[in-house]
């Protein structure tokens, strides 16, 4: 009697502690378990970075484990996204991929394209603008464009790197405008401010950066936007029309940055990364902060981001080719 | 006003008090001990700047700076060894005076002209920083290469030592600044196809190796001599303090405002501005005979003068992202960690947090006092810690530093390899800083020069087309030529000697 007792109470306890270890199995398991570094190719103080740090920030709310932002910088971008590239598939590391992506390539930097990530989700979008001095002569698009064509050489463009995403935003007008894609020569800076500071120095007369990197400028009335190379106009700078708008030139450029991993994924984590990360794009905070900051919103996941970075790829080299940027 | 009023609340955050509170002790700490200068106490902060704002981390260096400078006068009047170079200049007179048993006085000098040195040299900082940048708007890429030049020149010139020594250090420098993907046609240079490289060399690994790393291994092959501390009581340290505080107040402004100005030159730092006022002193006293004997005159100028010249050399850093000193080259870097991007730029887009490290610069000094004060009081004690047991806590926060910049090994690699390099340039009497200021302006010299042939579509006259590009570049182009000009002379004189004699 005694023995039995004590046996089916051994057995009992024996399945209880199977019960719970299936139980608690899937639990120890499930993705995520410890803390996610989320790579970001620029410098801290930029907006990739901003915007990383944010989502970052919300996502260890949906996912219950920290997310570091780790900043991998240099080589225009190629550091960082090798980076993110050549991490172990586990769903730990992710990062923030840019537009870039699709130009390293076609400038002989790297072999990556946006096909060597798994893709989680595109989460923003800034069109290129059109800014030169405020005191400048030029009233609209349509006067820069034919000053351009009429005096090749003499107007000097910045904002940006040598064959970055807002000199690509130039060439590209000049080629849809009939002009030599150089015909604005190019004087490279590193990044949207010192480029903008150049423009208000009288160092170079046009800087095609995004309408946001030039907004405090604009603020303090020291540089005006005469278009965005968008089909729609900005929500915050209503009095800035489209490139097509104000000079008929049908031409929008512009940079993106969404999230993705490196390729070979678990479905799992997708899955779990996917739809933790649009709950954050959907909160009132991200929406809040992006509009705030002047981001541009855009909601694309997994297949459709794919797309979007194959497109964007083949579109950039079009463009790069035709303006000879590409190798 | 608004800004200022923003600017202060950021500042009177309980956190970052309590920040530049625990900076300012470990700057005590840092600067008493002989060997550990202001820069390596920057230098060592930086992992902990990491999960800062802005606002105290930036305040934490402030804070950390200010009281190293001052403490490192503590064992150059106890002991004849200067706690940092700044204090190398008047560090015999200083221990001349504690061997006539006037130690406390010494040192309440230095303390007293510290803060108002300190204090005169935050009003330079505060004043002339945003008159520049409302300037410094106008600069396109044409001043900005005469002015990245002319901070060259001023690093070899300065520099301690032969120039041509200078002079190498510099082109070691701007070779370690050319590695990387060139700003203005995208190609990689000398990165062997490694990604790593391809972002070139960053920065602050590299000077926590040039100037941290290459202390330990001196130390490492060094006799390891244990320092003996006097046991010599310290008395009232204020006592007879105001009488000579105001006999020799003229030197106390002439100390304050010509360490500014020096800090403010680019590549000339609190070493150089103590030099240069203890100098001045003696030459302008009345009883020169006195100098060398402990008499407090040349103290109170170069006291005062290594202080003011900190903040002024924030000046040029926050204005140019020119360093003024090795102490600010590696804020430089720790401004762009933290999106303050040194140009006239920052003023415009977030003048608050540039206020507010006006105001870091008033309380830092202003708190030196009370803690200089027990600093005083601590020495002997801080002074008796085990070198066995600092060296590798400084070797442990380098190594962090150095990983946490970018987080990856890589970091820690350029940071030995270069402070190998400084360790041997330093053994063979090559100075350091010039290579440093190579690092730093070595992109800018490069990219502004690029941009502006191209502007100028490839007319080497468009460095001269614009007034102050023009002012600029002569002035450069004559810093460049007077000491060929006075070699030549030199020379000329030799040849005619003979002849003459004949």
């Amino acid at each position: 009697m005694l023995n039995r007792r004590i046996l089916s109470k051994a057995a009992m306890l024996a399945m209880a502690g199977f019960m719970t270890a299936i139980a608690a199995m899937p639990a120890a398991a499930e993705y995520p378990e410890r803390p996610i570094t989320l790579i970001v190719p620029w410098g801290a103080g930029g907006g990739t970075d901003a915007t990383g740090r944010m989502i970052a920030g919300l996502l260890k709310d949906e996912l219950g484990q920290p997310v570091n932002v780790v900043n991998r910088t240099g080589g225009s971008g190629v550091v960082g996204h090798s980076a993110i590239a050549n991490a172990a598939p586990d769903g730990y590391t992710i990062g923030v991929v840019t537009v870039e992506i699709g130009m390293m390539h076609w400038a002989g930097l790297t072999e990556l394209t946006g096909k060597d990530y798994t893709p989680i989700a595109l989460y923003n979008y800034d069109a290129a603008g059109l800014q030169v001095r405020a005191d400048s002569e030029w009233k609209t698009a349509k006067d820069v464009v034919d000053a351009i064509k009429a005096n090749p050489g003499k107007f000097k463009a910045s904002g940006t790197g040598q064959g970055g995403i807002w000199h690509l935003a130039l060439a590209g007008m000049l080629n849809t405008a009939g002009a030599d894609p150089a015909a604005a020569p190019w004087v490279p800076s590193k990044g949207a401010a010192p480029g903008l500071q150049e423009l208000v120095a009288g160092g170079v007369d046009i800087v095609t950066c995004s309408v946001v990197e030039a907004s405090a400028l604009i603020s303090a009335g020291k540089v005006k936007s005469l278009a965005v190379m968008d089909d729609v106009q900005l929500g915050a700078f209503p009095d800035v029309p489209t490139l097509k708008e104000a000079s008929g030139l049908d031409w929008k450029m512009a940079a993106w940055r969404g999230i993705a991993g490196p390729k070979g994924m678990p479905d799992e984590a997708t899955a779990k990364l996917s739809a933790a990360l649009e709950k954050v794009w959907k909160s009132s905070e991200f929406q809040e902060f992006m509009k705030g900051r002047g981001f541009g919103l855009v909601w694309k996941p997994g297949a459709e981001f794919a797309t979007w970075m194959e497109e964007s790829d083949a579109s950039l080299g079009t463009v790069m080719k035709a303006v000879g940027l590409a190798k | 006003m608004e800004t200022v009023l923003k600017a202060l609340t950021l500042v009177a955050d309980p956190y970052t008090l309590g920040v530049m509170l625990l900076a300012a002790m470990f700057g005590l700490f840092v600067g008493a001990i002989p060997g550990l200068t202001a820069t390596m106490a920057t230098a060592l902060l930086i992992p902990f700047t990491f999960f800062m704002d802005p606002v105290p981390a930036i305040a934490a260096i402030v804070a950390t700076v200010a009281t190293a400078i001052f403490a490192g006068d503590i064992p150059g009047a106890l002991l004849r060894i200067p706690g940092t170079p700044a204090s190398a200049a008047y560090c015999d007179e200083a221990y001349a005076m504690t061997k006539k048993g006037l130690a406390e006085r010494a040192l309440g000098i230095a303390l007293v002209t510290s803060v108002i040195g300190g204090l005169t040299g935050s009003i330079v900082l505060s004043l002339s920083a945003p008159a520049l940048a409302e300037f410094a708007i106008q600069f396109s890429s044409f001043e900005y290469f005469w002015l990245a030049c002319l901070g060259l020149s001023c690093a070899v010139i300065i520099s301690t030592g032969s120039t041509i020594k200078g002079f190498v250090s510099l082109l070691i420098g701007l070779f370690i600044a050319t590695i990387g993907i060139d700003g203005t046609a995208g190609h990689p240079r000398f990165t062997f196809g490694n990604i790593e490289l391809m972002g070139g060399v960053s920065f602050i690994p590299a000077m926590i190796g040039m100037f941290a790393i290459s202390e330990v291994l001196r130390y490492v092959a060094s006799n390891r001599t244990v320092i003996e501390v006097p046991q010599q009581a310290v008395g009232s340290v204020f006592s007879g303090l105001g009488a000579i505080l105001s006999r020799y107040k003229f030197n106390i402004v002439r100390g304050s405002s010509i360490g500014a100005v020096v800090g403010i030159l680019p590549g000339a730092g609190a070493d150089i501005a103590a030099w240069i006022c203890y100098a001045i002193s003696k030459k302008r006293s009345k009883e020169p005979e006195k100098f060398g004997t402990g008499h407090p005159e040349g103290l109170v100028d170069a006291g005062s003068a290594n202080n003011a010249s900190l903040a002024g050399a924030w000046v040029p850093a926050i204005v140019f992202g020119i360093p003024g000193d090795s102490i600010t080259a590696i804020v430089i870097g720790v401004l762009y960690m933290k999106g303050m991007n040194p140009g006239p730029m920052v003023f415009i887009q977030s003048p608050e947090l540039i206020y507010a490290v006006f105001i870091a610069f008033f309380l830092a000094n202003l708190a030196l006092l009370p803690l200089g004060f027990a600093a005083i009081r601590l020495s002997r004690q801080i002074l008796r810690m085990p070198r066995r047991i600092l060296m590798p806590l400084i070797l442990m926060f380098c190594m962090v530093g150095a990983f946490a910049i970018n987080n990856t090994v890589f970091g820690i690699t350029v940071m030995l390899v270069l402070g190998v390099i400084a360790y041997l340039m330093e053994e063979n009497g090559f100075p350091v800083a010039p290579a440093i200021l190579g690092i730093v302006l070595g992109g800018m010299v490069e990219d502004n020069f690029m941009a502006s042939m191209i502007k100028a579509d490839g007319s080497m006259l468009g460095f001269f087309s614009r007034p102050i590009a023009a002012t600029l570049g002569v002035i450069t182009i004559m810093l460049w030529l007077t000491p060929i000009l006075v070699a030549a002379w030199k020379q000329y004189r030799r040849m005619r000697r003979p002849t003459a004699e004949t």
